[in-house]
């Protein structure tokens, strides 16, 4: 396991091993981020933006299965809360939206504990199936309740205002999601380095070894749940203001599976993997725009294909 | 007089729908016992839970509807035809079931649970995206003419059709029993479970056997695709969807690796569900959220299921 | 804290699994700054008494008492928490990371810092960090391993994987260290490095220490007290040379193949 390839792609990433490289990779893709719409025009930049809404998403499951090891197939759900929980107070009650985006992290925290105490210390197929099913009654309750609009959802959501400045425009948008971006990357690094952190790899690796030394592991695991909903419920707000509509289709077990091949795709639990495999989810089906309805065929099958001959992803693992 | 008869009326009427979802019942609880099963056993010999389960269901119904569509020139539409188109799926698609455990899950025997878990969504994918990509997502009108007929029991009717359908099911559910309990490979079905790396020693030979677990369970599958297409009248690539979930939540209620808890698993969840949706403010719209929710009460409060062991997991 | 309360105390243990008795009423004790080994032929049950110890395996009925706190019916982080840590007969190290990481996983049950101080980088998450860092190499120093810190763990030969696994079992600051056969798979020269550091873990640590062990010679070299357990009852419990003599341990002995190796 985790032998060093000698391919292009290795040799490229072993050059940026000091972090001082690292830091100045880092500030020239933000760079590249923050020019790209006015060299790309407006389509090029819906899409990125679409893009970044998925770094997001991407890097907070990734908490979840890359970190902790835990299988979630109903991510989408906490994407649904947030959206909702805008939406609903936004719309309905006529709240602002910066004021809602702590019902939004609240909710998603309290759909995390309710859900994740009883069901993680179950096997971790059975919590792949929960959490499954917790994804689709989400999906279904927002379809058939009034307060959530049925299934046509929500439409007219106010884009939100920033000390006068009005937050309208795809352009505006897609710097809104590069700061999200930036913030998630800051995040998920922090969190990766803390003990927290290795407490996820320790409970991934071998769950009896990390509680021979005294870690809670259920508690641990809580933990990465609810970050991870935080994540996907901060997402789901700001894709409620930017579309200004959502619908319960949005929130689909297709749309989980969708943004767990990004973590998949480009390496569990590794960040440039994770950002890279979200791209690849966006982008692949903007460059390949023949392929139509073997797009989702296509993806299934990279992922097996993934799993059966490269399970680490596409980012190269780190020889020592 | 008057009130009495009314009172006796909806009597009559209570009693009525009690007895017809009772029916319905049981045809739903067939479907999801066949399906519980091929979860359950393949559980029991690989340990592992085959999320592509309900998409070999799917292909099933597919591979059936495509045989009713060459056979029913020849023998007609009917049951006939079915029994023809069910027992080819059963077989095509019992081979597919083999193929996918020694392609995709032989080589994870040893990779971690994750991986394992992650590899059988992706044949799930596979198989569904697959069938979405031939049929571009389109219902496929299977063609079968099953007539109308049935035994009308005063109070209640029940058609021709559901007593074929849940009269095959159960034929199936005893042709397994017995080999299982009769049969050599089924004996050492049931030694695997218990103990894998024993077995081996013994000198059984284990690939065979999940082999032919894998085989089993997928054309239990397929016949139960096959049926549902039939009764249903059409077929489509997201069908395995609900009823993979629901199966697992059959199988989960009656403990899973046991094959009678599977057939009881899934009668118990169909008759919750069609009387479920009878209870007022559980519309039929909630009735999948019902059934999601049944899963998640029991997992958390019994995971080990009805006909389950409890055992303290040894180290 | 009385210092004349053993600091393990086990009554009337009793584990079954499905019918099966493993641990017959046990009763066992440990005291403090002492070497103590667990004897016994394959099978008898040494395992699983540790895992009952240790919150992995919930006995029937009994108490398990460290420093007089009930451990029954606590989850094994609890156990650690309370003060016991133990190493895994089959070594057991976490993969893919490197040995500083895995023996810096013994100090998470003593420190605090949450998501919340990690993701703003809070000073006092920063300094518990270099302390955690610190302790673990203090404890790779102890066991003699500290160069190897950088590498990945299970790229070790095998007798420094069953360094770093102590190691990481005394990061967790124990009171009471448990050894599963700690010397399996060692050669002689690696059987008396491993004698001298589980001697130095008493002397210098002050931390009792409690060995499942194999290899007769060793046991009676190092321990202070011997309890020999055959199929799931103590049935012998001294010194080094009382057990050597006592004739229900031959005959227990003398049942199996390597019956000769006590005498």
């Amino acid at each position: 396991m985790a032998q060093p390839r000698s391919n292009a792609f290795n040799n490229i990433i072993a050059q940026f091993d000091e972090p001082w490289k690292r830091y100045a990779a880092f500030a020239v893709i933000v760079a590249l981020l923050l020019i790209a719409p006015i060299s790309l025009g407006p389509y090029a930049t819906v899409i990125l933006t679409n893009a970044l809404l998925y770094v997001v998403l991407a890097l907070g499951l990734n908490v979840v299965v890359g970190y902790a090891g835990l299988l979630d197939l109903g991510y989408a759900a906490f994407f649904a809360v947030g959206a909702y929980t805008v939406g609903i107070l936004t719309h309905t009650f006529g709240l602002d939206f910066w004021l809602t985006l702590p019902f939004a992290v609240g909710a998603a925290m309290i759909a995390g504990v309710i859900i994740g105490t009883p069901t993680l210390r179950l096997r971790s197929d059975y919590l792949a199936i929960v959490t499954l099913g917790f994804g689709e009654i989400v999906r279904f309750s927002a379809r058939n309740m009034e307060i959530t609009g049925g299934a046509s959802g929500i439409s007219g959501i106010q884009q939100p205002w920033l000390f006068g400045w009005h937050i309208n425009t795809p352009f505006e948008f897609y710097y809104v999601f590069v700061v999200l971006a930036i913030i998630a990357v800051i995040v998920s690094v922090r969190l990766q380095h803390s003990r927290l952190g290795r407490a996820w790899l320790y409970v991934r690796h071998d769950e009896d070894a990390a509680e021979a030394m005294g870690i809670d592991t259920v508690r641990v695991k809580l933990a990465a749940y609810v970050i991870g909903a935080i994540f996907g419920s901060i997402s789901g707000a700001f894709f409620a203001v930017n579309l200004g509509a959502i619908s319960p289709e949005s929130f689909s077990f297709q749309q989980s599976v969708l943004i767990l091949m990004a973590v998949i795709l480009g390496g569990m639990g590794k960040i440039p993997g994770v950002i890279l495999g979200a791209f690849i989810v966006v982008l692949a089906p903007e460059l390949l725009r023949d392929l139509g309805e073997y797009r989702l065929l296509l993806f299934a099958v990279g992922l097996l294909l993934i799993m059966l001959f490269r399970p680490s992803g596409i980012w190269p693992v780190r020889g020592k | 007089m008057t009130i009495g008869v009314r009172w006796g009326n909806l009597c009559m009427s209570v009693f009525d729908i009690f007895l017809q979802q009772l029916v319905n019942g049981l045809v739903l609880g067939s479907f999801y016992a066949l399906v519980a099963l091929g979860y359950t056993m393949i559980y029991g010999v690989v340990k592992l839970l085959n999320f592509a389960h309900g998409d070999v269901y799917m292909v099933g119904g597919f591979v059936g509807f495509l045989v009713l569509s060459v056979v029913a020139p020849m023998v007609g539409p009917g049951w006939t035809g079915v029994a023809v188109s069910m027992v080819v799926a059963m077989i095509a698609v019992g081979c597919l079931g083999v193929v996918i455990q020694r392609v995709a899950y032989q080589p994870m025997l040893n990779a971690p649970r994750l991986s394992i878990l992650i590899t059988a969504l992706a044949v799930s994918l596979v198989l569904q995206n697959g069938v979405l990509t031939l049929t571009h997502g389109q219902y496929q009108p299977m063609g079968a003419d099953l007539g109308f007929g049935g035994v009308n029991l005063g109070l209640l009717f029940i058609s021709y059709n559901q007593m074929i359908l849940v009269g095959t099911a159960a034929a199936l559910m005893i042709a397994l029993e017995l080999f299982v309990s009769r049969t050599q490979y089924g004996r050492a079905m049931r030694a695997i479970s218990i103990d894998k790396d024993m077995c081996r020693l013994m000198g059984i030979n284990v690939t065979a056997v999940i082999a032919v677990t894998f085989f089993i369970g997928s054309a239990l599958a397929a016949a139960a695709g096959t049926m549902a297409g039939a009764y249903y009248g059409s077929v489509w690539y997201f069908m395995g969807f609900l009823i993979g979930i629901k199966a697992f939540t059959a199988a989960v209620i009656g403990g899973i690796g046991s094959i009678p808890g599977a057939m009881l698993g899934g009668l118990i969840l169909g008759l919750l569900e069609s009387f479920g949706t009878q209870i007022p403010g559980i519309g039929s719209e909630w009735k999948d959220v019902f059934s999601f929710a049944v899963l998640i009460l029991v997992l958390v409060l019994k995971p080990t299921g009805l006909l389950g062991k409890s055992e303290q997991e040894r180290m | 804290m009385s210092m004349t309360l053993p600091l393990l105390e086990l009554r009337g243990v009793n584990l079954s699994f499905a019918g099966n008795t493993v641990l017959d009423n046990v009763d066992f004790s440990v005291g403090r700054d002492v070497i103590v080994s667990l004897i016994g032929p394959n099978g008898a049950g040494k395992t699983s008494l540790f895992n009952c110890i240790t919150g992995f395996y919930k006995p029937q009925s009994g108490s398990i008492k460290v420093d007089g706190h009930e451990l029954m019916g606590l989850k094994p982080h609890k156990v650690t928490q309370a003060g016991i840590a133990r190493t895994f007969q089959n070594v057991r190290l976490f993969q893919q990371m490197t040995v500083l990481e895995n023996v810096m996983s013994g100090s998470h049950c003593r420190s605090r810092a949450g998501a919340i101080s990690a993701i703003l980088g809070l000073p006092s998450q920063r300094r518990e960090e270099a302390a955690i860092r610190a302790h673990a190499i203090e404890c790779l120093e102890f066991v003699g391993i500290a160069d190897e810190m950088d590498r990945d763990a299970t790229n070790l030969a095998y007798g420094h994987q069953r360094r770093v696994e102590i190691a990481r079992a005394l990061a967790t600051r124990p009171k009471l260290l448990l050894l599963d056969e700690p010397a399996a798979g060692l050669n002689a020269g690696e059987k008396q490095d491993l004698l001298n550091l589980i001697g130095r873990i008493r002397d210098e640590l002050a931390i009792s220490v409690l060995l499942i062990e194999h290899d007769t010679g060793m046991v009676m070299k190092i321990s202070e007290r011997i309890s020999v357990l055959d199929h799931g009852v103590i049935i012998a419990e001294g010194a080094p040379k009382e057990i050597q003599a006592n004739p229900k341990v031959i005959e227990a002995y003398l049942g199996q193949d390597d019956g000769e190796d006590l005498l």
